[in-house]
């Protein structure tokens, strides 16, 4: 019976401490939107947090973007040629990438290589107790830290989606059109017939702007909110990776269900 | 209450989580004067700067700046005071990622519409004041750990604060340094006209430079006088901590039950 009971008092405490944090986090983003006006005003701020956020994630994006597209340009023309339909191979690349995995993979990718080191920078920026200084300066550490490194993510993320898309169709292109010799006319015009910019291009880019807010929002939380122990941010870290993870393949498909309805 | 007293805490408690820190805190500080707060690890030294600095809110009582209670003033008035005070960190707490000269610079450029020409001459008169101009190019993970504290004492005393605060300005620096830290907390004092209050446990350095000294213990204040009149006095708990007893008022020993039961009991074997 008791064994029933401390497994019962274990379970609620887990979930009301999770239903706590919820809440907290919640408390966060809005305090964050309130105080984020001076990262506008500041651009010098914003744009920092891009270059760190965006520019130093080119390279990781860029490539794997780059063979993410050969694989697909392989594996694509191996199934349409059993069907005689490999000129639709520029359609599948690109269709592909446009509304799936660009976003998605480079979200993900995002949140290992961004996320992670804002969650790190502000973990540590709190365990040195430079946050604590910085309030005591009366300068707020939401508006001056946490908004800037949150809205460079956010304008990040969707061009880091593009570019990624962008390098996947040109490896599409060089597995299918300069290796394997599929007519380079049909790969072009079949891909600009069948891409609706709307249903397609506008959509994916809704995807990872929505993909951009939430592993944003979960990196500078986690920072945030962080153990300031050393321990404690390397825990948030590791949160902010799995968190983020998950919260793209869950956003994704709720996006979606939402986005494509005629499926 | 003396008519000069910039910080003055009232019947001062404070609670985390309902474990007791401060209980029934009274003390003055007055304008112009460099105040210790001295007692062991963990007796509340810390929370108490955080509380004048309005980080925390107090369970009961008040601690009221220039004659404003801290805890009733709303966001602005509380950013309004903390722009006159000055808060050394236990390890400087400099921001890492820019170098010394912009950490110094950092208020400056966020309080004051100052010429970066002007800002750049204030900067420089700081850090002259603690001796390290020629730094002004290096990052913070050059300095040591001596170097990093007085940077931070520049970028403390960048705004000419009315208030100083330190939280353990001595921790872990080489007598040198040490020396060097103490001397320019009482010169900065009196050319700023500022008001000091030092968290510290380090009786020998402090001794030399601050008027008064409060003793705390288990949140409490145990004993309070002026550094010669503690020299003098018979208070068991000052005497202990003066001359570094190892056992006192303050025991030695965690509580614990009788020693030699503890020592025959046969341990259990599986």
């Amino acid at each position: 019976m008791d064994k029933v009971q401390g497994f019962l008092v274990g379970l609620g405490s887990r979930v009301t401490d999770r239903l706590w944090r919820l809440g907290f986090a919640a408390r966060f983003f809005v305090m964050l939107l309130v105080y984020s006006g001076q990262t506008f005003l500041r651009p010098h701020l914003l744009l920092r947090e891009i270059w760190f956020s965006g520019v130093l994630s080119l390279i990781i994006i860029l490539v794997s973007g780059l063979f993410v597209g050969l694989v697909l340009g392989l594996q694509g023309y191996d199934t349409l040629q059993r069907y005689g339909s490999s000129e639709a191979l520029g359609v599948l690349v690109a269709l592909s990438l446009v509304r799936e995995l660009g976003p998605v993979v480079a979200g993900l990718l995002f949140a290992s290589r961004a996320g992670s080191a804002v969650t790190a920078e502000i973990g540590l920026m709190k365990a040195t107790e430079q946050l604590k200084a910085m309030d005591m300066m009366a300068v707020n550490p939401l508006a001056r830290v946490v908004a800037p490194r949150f809205w460079g993510g956010v304008i990040s993320m969707p061009l880091l989606a593009a570019l990624f898309s962008m390098m996947g169709v040109f490896g599409g292109y060089l597995i299918g059109v300069v290796f394997i010799g599929v007519d380079e006319g049909a790969f072009w015009s079949q891909m600009q017939s069948s891409v609706d910019f709307r249903e397609d291009v506008l959509n994916g880019i809704i995807k990872s702007f929505v993909f951009g807010i939430a592993v944003s929002l979960i990196a500078v939380f986690e920072g945030y909110d962080s153990i300031p122990t050393a321990e404690g941010v390397s825990r948030a870290i590791t949160r902010t990776v799995v968190t983020s993870a998950l919260a793209i393949l869950a956003l994704d498909f709720v996006l979606t269900s939402f986005m494509f309805r005629s499926l | 209450m003396p008519a000069d007293s910039l910080v003055k805490i009232s019947d001062l408690s404070f609670s985390y989580d309902n474990r007791p820190i401060l209980n029934g805190i009274n003390m003055d500080f007055p304008r112009g004067k460099v105040v210790a707060i001295m007692g062991g690890s963990g007796c509340g030294k810390t929370t108490l700067l955080r509380l004048i600095g309005g980080q925390l809110k107090p369970t009961a009582g008040s601690v009221k700046v220039n004659d404003r209670i801290v805890h009733e003033m709303g966001h602005d008035e509380l950013y309004d005071m903390r722009r006159r005070m000055g808060m050394l960190f236990q390890f400087g707490a400099l921001f890492t990622d820019i170098p010394v000269y912009d950490n110094v610079a950092f208020q400056m450029r966020e309080h004051t519409e100052l010429p970066e020409e002007l800002i750049r001459d204030l900067v420089m008169m700081k850090l002259n004041a603690v001796g390290l101009r020629g730094a002004h190019g290096l990052m913070p993970n050059e300095l040591s750990g001596g170097m990093a504290r007085r940077v931070a004492l520049a970028r403390a005393i960048a705004l000419d604060p009315m208030l100083m605060m330190y939280d353990e300005p001595f921790t872990g620096l080489d007598p040198l340094s040490l020396g060097v830290i103490g001397q320019l907390i009482r010169k900065l004092n009196d050319a700023l006209g500022a008001t000091s209050i030092m968290v510290t446990h380090d009786i020998q350095e402090s001794m030399l430079i601050v008027d008064y000294i409060y003793f705390m213990s288990e949140g409490r204040v145990v004993a309070e006088g002026t550094p010669d009149e503690l020299r003098a006095t018979k208070d068991p708990f000052v005497h202990q901590f003066l001359y570094a007893e190892a056992d006192g008022p303050v025991p030695f020993h965690y509580p614990a039950g009788d020693f030699s039961a503890d020592l025959l009991r046969v341990p259990a074997r599986g």
